[in-house]
C-alpha cells in the first residue's frame, strides 16, 4: 500500500487509541433493555453500539420451517443505515446475511434447541455503530439477550477477536486497523465448557502467528466472559440492594 | 463431591455448580460427573440433587396445569388459545358445550369469541402434540371481571408460598379472589377498585423481589403501608366532603 508510512502503532508500542497490544477496547453491556422483546441486551465496544433483541420460543412461522425435532434458530444481523460514514443501504447486503449465518452458528451449539421441537426463536441484531469487530460483539450481545429470554443455555458465547498490525498480534482490531492490518481472527468462545463455536481468519499469517492470535483471542474472549456475567447479574443485584434499604 | 455455590446464589448458564453422583435437577444440565446452570436463577442444593429456581424462563405445559388464556382464533369445531407458552393450545367445542357438537345448529361464537380470557385445564400435551384444553371443571371456564397480571412463571410457587401462606395471606388481606395460572397469569377479582390495585402492587412486588430473603415479612409491611395510606386519602376526601357541605 502507497500509505505504509502511516504507522499503525507507535514507537512506545501503542496503538492509534492508545491502547496496548493485548488490549480490549472498553466495553459496557446491559441486558433486558426492551420491554417488547422476551429477551435483550446492548453493548458498547470502543465506537461499536449494537442492540440484541430476541423473541421465542413461539409458534414457527410460517409452518412449514418448523422442524419436527427442535427448534428452528432465525438471525438477523442487520446494519442501520447511520451506522457507518457512508450512509449504508437498509437492504442486506451479502455481508449482513453471511455474518446472520456465521452469527448464528456460533450461537447454535449453547441452545438446547432439542428441547422445544416445532417452535422458532428468532435474534435480531441491530448495529447503531459500527467500528470493526461487529460480529464478535454481535454474539456477545445476542448469547445475553438469549439468557435474558430464559432460553436454557449450555453456556454463555463470549466472542472476540485478534489480527496482525504492523507485524505485531493484537487483540481487539478497530476498524481502521482491520483496514490497514495484515490479517483479523475472530474468535467465540464458550468459556466454562472451553469449547470454541466460531473460528474464522481473514489475511495471511504464518502457522505459529495464528497459534498466537488463536490464543489471545481466547483470553479476550474469557475477560468478555466475566463482563456478560456481571451484566447479566447487574440487574438482580440492584434489585436487592435497593428491598434492603 | 463438590459444590462450588452457597445457597441461593445467583448463577447464571454455564457456571459449573457440582461434580460429582448429583442428579441434575430443574434448569441444569449434567456431563461428564459435572452439573452445571443452564438458567439464570438461584441454586438449590439437595442431598443428591442440584437445581436451579429460574429467574428468567417462559411457561412449558404440564398435564394438569391451570392455566389463563386468550382466544386467539375460531375453528371450525373449536377454539385456539394462545396460553403464553411456545404451543398454542386447543379448546374443543364439545368440551365447552358438554354435549357432542353439531355444526349446523351450534354458533361457536355465541359461546366464546376472539379476545375472550378464559381459565381452562391442560388435559393432554407431548412433544408432538400441542397442548389440549378443558373448561369442565368448576371454576373454570369464561372470565367476566377482575384485573389480569402477568409474572415470570417460575414465580407462581413463590407467589403461592410455603403451604399456601403467601397466597392466603394476600387473599385475606385485600379480600380479594385470585386465581393463579400456572402459565403465569394470575385473575384478581374483589368488591373494590382499590382492593384489586393493592393485590396488583403486591403480585408486582414479589415478582421483582423473589430472589431476596425476608420476602414475606416485606410484604406484609407494605400491605400495611399502602392500607393505611389508602385510609388517609379517604379522611381527607371525606373531610372536604364535610367542609363543601357546611
Amino acid at each position: 500500500m502507497s500509505q505504509k508510512s502511516e504507522k499503525l502503532i507507535d514507537k512506545k508500542g501503542l496503538r492509534l487509541d492508545g491502547r496496548k497490544p493485548d488490549q480490549l477496547r472498553p466495553i459496557k453491556i446491559e441486558v433486558a433493555i426492551l420491554a417488547n422483546a422476551d429477551g435483550s441486551a446492548y453493548i458498547q465496544q470502543g465506537k461499536n453500539k449494537i442492540l440484541a433483541a430476541v423473541y421465542g420460543p413461539k409458534e414457527a412461522h410460517p409452518k412449514h420451517l418448523s422442524l419436527p425435532d427442535r427448534t428452528r434458530l432465525r438471525c438477523r444481523y442487520h446494519m442501520a443505515p447511520f451506522s457507518v460514514q457512508e450512509r449504508k443501504s437498509p437492504a442486506p447486503s451479502r455481508r449482513e446475511r453471511e455474518l446472520s449465518k456465521v452469527i448464528r452458528e456460533s450461537l447454535e451449539p449453547s441452545i438446547f434447541l432439542e428441547y422445544y421441537p416445532r417452535t422458532s426463536i428468532d435474534i435480531f441484531i441491530e448495529v447503531l455503530q459500527a467500528d470493526g469487530g461487529t460480529r464478535c460483539a454481535s454474539i456477545t450481545a445476542a448469547s445475553l439477550a438469549l439468557a435474558d429470554a430464559g432460553i436454557p443455555m449450555r453456556d454463555l458465547v463470549a466472542a472476540c477477536a485478534a489480527g496482525k498490525i504492523d507485524d505485531t498480534i493484537v487483540l481487539d482490531l478497530m476498524d481502521t486497523e482491520d483496514k490497514k492490518g495484515g490479517a483479523d481472527v475472530p474468535v467465540a468462545l464458550m468459556s466454562n465448557l472451553n469449547a470454541i463455536t466460531l473460528l474464522q481468519m481473514d489475511g495471511t499469517l504464518s502457522l505459529k502467528e495464528f497459534e498466537k492470535a488463536v490464543n489471545l483471542a481466547l483470553k479476550g474472549c474469557m475477560k468478555i466472559y466475566a463482563l456478560q456475567k456481571e451484566a447479566l447479574k447487574a440487574k438482580y443485584m440492584n434489585v436487592k440492594e435497593a428491598a434492603k434499604e | 463431591m463438590p459444590t462450588f455455590f452457597e445457597r441461593r446464589e445467583i448463577v447464571t448458564p454455564g457456571d459449573l455448580l457440582a461434580e460429582g453422583e448429583y442428579v441434575a435437577g430443574e434448569n441444569t444440565y449434567k456431563e461428564d460427573k459435572k452439573i452445571y446452570a443452564s438458567r439464570i436463577g438461584l441454586i438449590e442444593y439437595g442431598d443428591r440433587n442440584i437445581s436451579v429456581v429460574a429467574l428468567r424462563a417462559f411457561y412449558i405445559p404440564r398435564i394438569g396445569d391451570t392455566v389463563i388464556g386468550t382466544i386467539t382464533e375460531m375453528g371450525f369445531s373449536g377454539w385456539t388459545v394462545d396460553i403464553n407458552a411456545p404451543y398454542l393450545a386447543l379448546l374443543r367445542a364439545s368440551d365447552v358445550l358438554n354435549r357432542p357438537f353439531r355444526p349446523q345448529r351450534d354458533d361457536l361464537s355465541a359461546v366464546l369469541n376472539v379476545g375472550d380470557l378464559v381459565i381452562a385445564k391442560i388435559v393432554a400435551y407431548d412433544r408432538a402434540h400441542d397442548p389440549q384444553l378443558t373448561v369442565g371443571e368448576p371454576g373454570l371456564g369464561r372470565i367476566t371481571r377482575g384485573q389480569i397480571v402477568k409474572v415470570t412463571p417460575t414465580k407462581i410457587p413463590r407467589i403461592i408460598g410455603r403451604k399456601g401462606s403467601m397466597i392466603s395471606m394476600i387473599k385475606q388481606e385485600t379480600d380479594c379472589h385470585i386465581t393463579l395460572g400456572h402459565n403465569g397469569v394470575i385473575l384478581i377479582t374483589g368488591k373494590k377498585l382499590e382492593d384489586e390495585q393493592l393485590a396488583v402492587m403486591v403480585i408486582h412486588k414479589i415478582d421483582e423481589e423473589s430472589h431476596i430473603s425476608g420476602l414475606t415479612d416485606r410484604i406484609t409491611q407494605m400491605i400495611k403501608e399502602e392500607k393505611t395510606k389508602t385510609k388517609k386519602r379517604r379522611k381527607v376526601k371525606n373531610e372536604s366532603k364535610i367542609r363543601e357541605a357546611n
